[in-house]
């Protein structure tokens, strides 16, 4: 039957219909060409920030040996005998992610459990815009609130506590982060499908239970990647740290003292304390550097976990 | 009906159901279930067959707005199991499911048979061993699984994982067991293999099935109860419903006539 049916068509037909067909063709790929620019454009700013990255540390390192750079405990830059040791500022930026994470995983995940499989429908409408309205906050507000709020706040609690340290500006980055994990978690776990939970239900679980042992279960890749999304903008975060940590490049991973993270001398640098082109300038490259290859890290871990918690249904 | 012979496990009477848009789902549904046999629901969609169905196991309780209004009460305790003071949670530990599409949890064969008794609390790991053992045993599944029992699910055979769902579902050893249309996602080999499994079953437990293949229900049940739209048109001995119903209305839809 099916291959009578496909013979049949006369000729005329088909060449009209390929007539217009051409057109549509060409329309197409004009199409899918823009689209590819547009994407392409993303590619191309990556590997263009990579390439510079590159280039510039690479004159960075003809100044200073690799090895100083990754050992030295020091990073004084400004001073008149400079040492340029990354470590300070790796401790300052793992402390403050680390105190960050701390708050933003437990309670993102709480609420993202909250939102998904307890609240009801008018709260979940209710709650989610206001909590994603404090994505919308500018970080800099966030950095204020850290030096002139928590951190005074914290220092009723722990007297010795300095103005600038990193467990407030760690704090109010948790803060920040929470609603990046709970709408992504939450996402996730929405997307589980309702015969999975009528299937908990059906043998006699709790509400709990079953989000614990079976809705999360399910939705573990989503929300590991929620977790990568909070690791990267805590250890990229700027602002806040910037302003309530203290700027100072500090080996220590006791977040009641002050320190720098490397975007907080990025900035600091960047905002013109130090000549142009000479080697503290170009230190900002490969500090960048380092930024970019831990946030590439977490990534790829992020991306092995996924896959190996892949679950398909 | 001519040859009861078994005691009635549970029965509904005069049961309606609004659905949460006010839609009457189910008109005034009185019917008994008999213990350790096989009843099948059958009629078109929308008859309200798997609405009734899932009354069972307070199922609708999930979603709100939904209505009950009447009773189903369980034997030889007498309790209303639509009972607002009756927790839906312990209806669902007498009674259970099992649902159109295998729906197996995203953990390995031997916790998703343990799910069961892991949310009673049960923690001795001789016990749940052997539960799981028995129930893989009873659901027809063991041989195929043995070797294998901290696989993750999703890695069977869709009939594997119905099966698998039934086995979740024997593990708690409940009274009645439902299913919803159980075949209606599988290729007719699977399909044989269940129903081989629930007259087995019926040996043990008292089943509800709802289908929507006349014919499945022929074969696997012992009493059949036509709906439509809403409302029980007949219920009877299969092999009275197959061949000789009551009701025009039965026989216009058992003979294709219809539906």
């Amino acid at each position: 039957m099916a291959s009578q049916v496909l013979q049949k068509p006369a000729e005329p037909t088909i060449s009209a219909r390929l007539a217009k067909n051409v057109r549509r063709h060409v329309l197409e790929r004009v199409i899918e060409f823009i689209l590819m620019l547009a994407a392409l454009s993303a590619v191309a700013t990556t590997i263009s920030i990579v390439v510079i990255l590159l280039y510039e540390s690479f004159t960075f390192f003809e100044h200073v040996s690799l090895w100083d750079f990754l050992t030295d405990t020091q990073w004084t830059p400004l001073f008149e005998n400079a040492h340029y040791g990354i470590l300070p500022l790796v401790s300052g930026t793992l402390t403050t992610s680390a105190i960050a994470l701390a708050v933003a995983i437990p309670l993102g995940t709480i609420g993202a459990i909250y939102l998904s499989e307890f609240a009801s429908h008018r709260t979940r409408e209710i709650v989610k815009p206001i909590l994603e309205l404090l994505i919308g906050v500018p970080t800099v507000v966030f950095g204020y609130f850290a030096l002139l709020f928590v951190t005074p706040l914290l220092q009723r609690i722990f007297p010795e506590l300095p103005g600038f340290n990193m467990l407030g500006p760690g704090i109010v980055m948790g803060i920040m982060i929470i609603p990046y994990i709970s709408s992504m978690a939450e996402d996730a776990m929405r997307s589980v499908p309702m015969s999975m939970r009528e299937g908990s239900y059906a043998m006699g679980a709790t509400r709990f239970q079953t989000a614990i042992r079976v809705v999360a279960p399910a939705a573990i890749s989503g929300i590991i990647a929620a977790y990568i999304l909070g690791i990267s903008r805590a250890v990229g975060e700027t602002m806040v740290v910037a302003l309530a940590a203290g700027q100072q490049p500090n080996l220590t991973f006791n977040p009641m003292e002050s320190a720098a993270t490397i975007t907080a001398y990025i900035v600091q640098v960047a905002m013109g304390d130090l000549p142009h082109g000479s080697v503290g300038y170009q230190s900002i490259f490969a500090a960048g550097l380092v930024l970019m290859l831990m946030t590439l890290t977490f990534n790829i871990i992020g991306h092995i976990t996924r896959k190996k918690f892949r679950e398909t249904y | 009906m001519a040859t009861i012979t078994s005691p009635v496990k549970a029965e509904s009477r005069d049961l309606n159901f609004y659905y949460s848009s006010g839609h009457k789902a189910l008109k005034g549904i009185s019917m008994a279930l008999y213990e350790k046999r096989i009843t099948a629901l059958i009629g078109p969609s929308g008859c309200g067959k798997s609405t009734f169905l899932r009354c069972f196991n307070r199922m609708h309780d999930l979603y709100p707005g939904n209505k009950y209004d009447g009773q189903i009460v369980m034997h030889p305790d007498n309790t209303n199991i639509l009972d607002s003071g009756v927790d839906p949670i312990e209806v669902r530990m007498r009674i259970s499911m099992v649902f159109q599409k295998p729906n197996p949890f995203p953990k390995s064969i031997y916790e998703n048979v343990a799910y069961g008794l892991r949310v009673r609390g049960e923690r001795n790991k001789r016990v749940v061993d052997d539960k799981v053992e028995e129930a893989l045993k009873g659901a027809a599944l063991w041989d195929e699984v043995k070797n294998r029992l901290h696989d993750l699910a999703f890695n069977l055979s869709g009939g594997q994982q119905q099966r698998l769902c039934i086995a979740r579902a024997l593990a708690t050893d409940p009274e009645i067991m439902l299913f919803d249309e159980p075949t209606s996602a599988l290729d007719p080999i699977a399909t044989a293999s269940i129903e081989e499994l629930m007259s087995e079953l019926r040996n043990k437990l008292t089943i509800l099935v709802v289908t929507h293949n006349m014919q499945q229900a022929a074969r696997v049940s012992d009493y059949t109860a036509y709906m439509y739209l809403g409302e029980l048109i007949e219920y009877d001995d299969t092999d009275k419903i197959f061949t000789n119903p009551g009701r025009k209305e039965t026989e216009d839809y058992i003979t294709g006539k219809f539906g």
